[in-house]
């Protein structure tokens, strides 16, 4: 699993957020585009794309994208 | 014998939710956006003074009206709620009573959400082929609206009122049930909970109102919804019921002509489609103006799909419900 495929699969679930601003320190609780929908979109992108299942402890948990993506990789 | 659905009909209380009335209150929620994720643009709301047995009244009346049945072949009522008129008596029972069905009739409540529909219909199966019942009413009812704190907008955005109706019997109708599966784990209680309001913890009026990381706020009085843990819960089970149901019923996916899943939100219905593989056109939705309705999404979609003419070349249709319990069952319908 590699960092940037991730950060892309991220930027695809949000309609209005430019792409170039989603790095590894984004703080995802922070865009402004972040609410109950785009946590299940995550959620069900970890599924189909890393079949993983991520929790929402395990969103709470993280701050930046890179945390989610370890917790990712650790589950994969 | 073979129990077979007759007719269904339901209603939906007056007053509107629309997507716009939603923005009015939460600017920063922007709700079109949202809507065309979650399918749903409007959700009815039942009346301050109207309540669920008031619902499946009107629901029942407009059964026997729009398909012309005759109340008093009616010999047995099982009545789907989580939200009673009271603790005691059964609401079916006023029910009954409100109807003017015939007191020879066995009248019953059960506590089921959005499995609620189909195990309905296979407690109806049961009292049919039991030779316990010939005409089954079946009506599902649900004012969640109010359990749901005024500043939940996620909550509110999902969530209407409604009631259906639906005549199960043992004569001629325009499906018959065949199998059905059946699943509990109630390890997912907490996820989707009215903590409050039962025996062990009454409702109090000293409750702390808590915002949670979305910016929703309630208490727990409150319809509390996890909604990350309800769709990892639908995610890994669905599927599973899915593939049960086909094989308890020989039958494969390709026979499938119709699958009527519980109308929780589009967008989980499309993850749950693309992860079972269903064709789009072969997976049913219908919730853009009654939201989720908990144990009458199914029968109002089954009414629809009906309406529009979806089950005239259909032969097979699979029914899955699944959630609050958690709970969940599948079946499959011969038309």
């Amino acid at each position: 699993m590699e960092i940037n495929a991730f950060l892309k699969n991220f930027a695809d679930i949000l309609d209005d957020t430019d792409a170039a601003l989603i790095t590894q320190e984004t703080v995802f609780r922070d865009l402004d585009e972040w609410n109950s929908l785009t946590a299940l979109s995550l959620i069900a992108m970890a599924d189909e794309e890393y079949s993983v299942k991520l929790t929402g402890d395990d969103i709470k948990s993280s701050d930046s994208l890179n945390d989610i993506f370890e917790i990712i990789k650790n589950k994969g | 014998m073979k129990a077979n659905i007759k007719a269904i009909s339901y209603y939906l209380p007056e007053e509107i939710l629309s997507n716009d009335l939603i923005n009015k209150e939460f600017p920063e929620w922007d709700i079109e956006k949202i809507s065309s994720k979650t399918g749903i643009n409007s959700r009815h709301i039942s009346a301050k003074d109207e309540f669920s047995s008031d619902m499946a009244v009107k629901a029942a009346e407009r059964l026997f009206a729009e398909h012309n049945i005759d109340k008093s072949t009616i010999d047995y009522l099982l009545f789907c709620t989580q939200s009673p008129d009271y603790f005691l008596p059964t609401t079916a029972c006023i029910i009954q009573d409100k109807l003017g069905l015939n007191t020879s009739i066995g009248a019953l409540d059960f506590n089921l959400g959005c499995s609620g529909f189909v195990y309905g219909l296979s407690l109806a199966k049961g009292l049919i082929a039991g030779e316990m019942a010939k005409n089954v009413l079946l009506i599902t009812s649900e004012t969640y609206s109010k359990f749901i704190h005024h500043k939940d907008k996620s909550n509110k955005t999902i969530f209407g009122d409604a009631a259906a109706a639906t005549l199960i019997s043992s004569e001629r109708g325009f499906c018959s049930l065949d199998k059905f599966i059946f699943g509990t784990d109630g390890k997912g209680a907490e996820n989707l909970i009215v903590k409050q309001g039962g025996m062990r913890f009454p409702v109090s009026n000293e409750n702390e109102d808590i915002q949670d990381e979305f910016g929703n706020v309630r208490n727990d009085k409150n319809l509390y919804m996890n909604g990350a843990e309800i769709f990892n819960f639908t995610g890994e089970f669905v599927p599973k019921l899915t593939e049960a149901i086909l094989e308890k019923s020989n039958l494969t996916k390709e026979d499938i002509d119709l699958y009527i899943f519980h109308q929780a939100n589009k967008y989980m219905l499309n993850h749950l489609r693309k992860k079972i593989k269903i064709p789009e056109e072969k997976f049913f939705i219908a919730m853009e103006e009654c939201g989720n309705t908990v144990s009458s999404t199914i029968p109002i979609a089954l009414y629809e799909a009906q309406k529009q003419g979806k089950l005239i070349e259909s032969k097979n249709l699979i029914l899955a419900g699944f959630g609050v319990g958690y709970s969940w069952a599948a079946c499959n319908l011969i038309i």
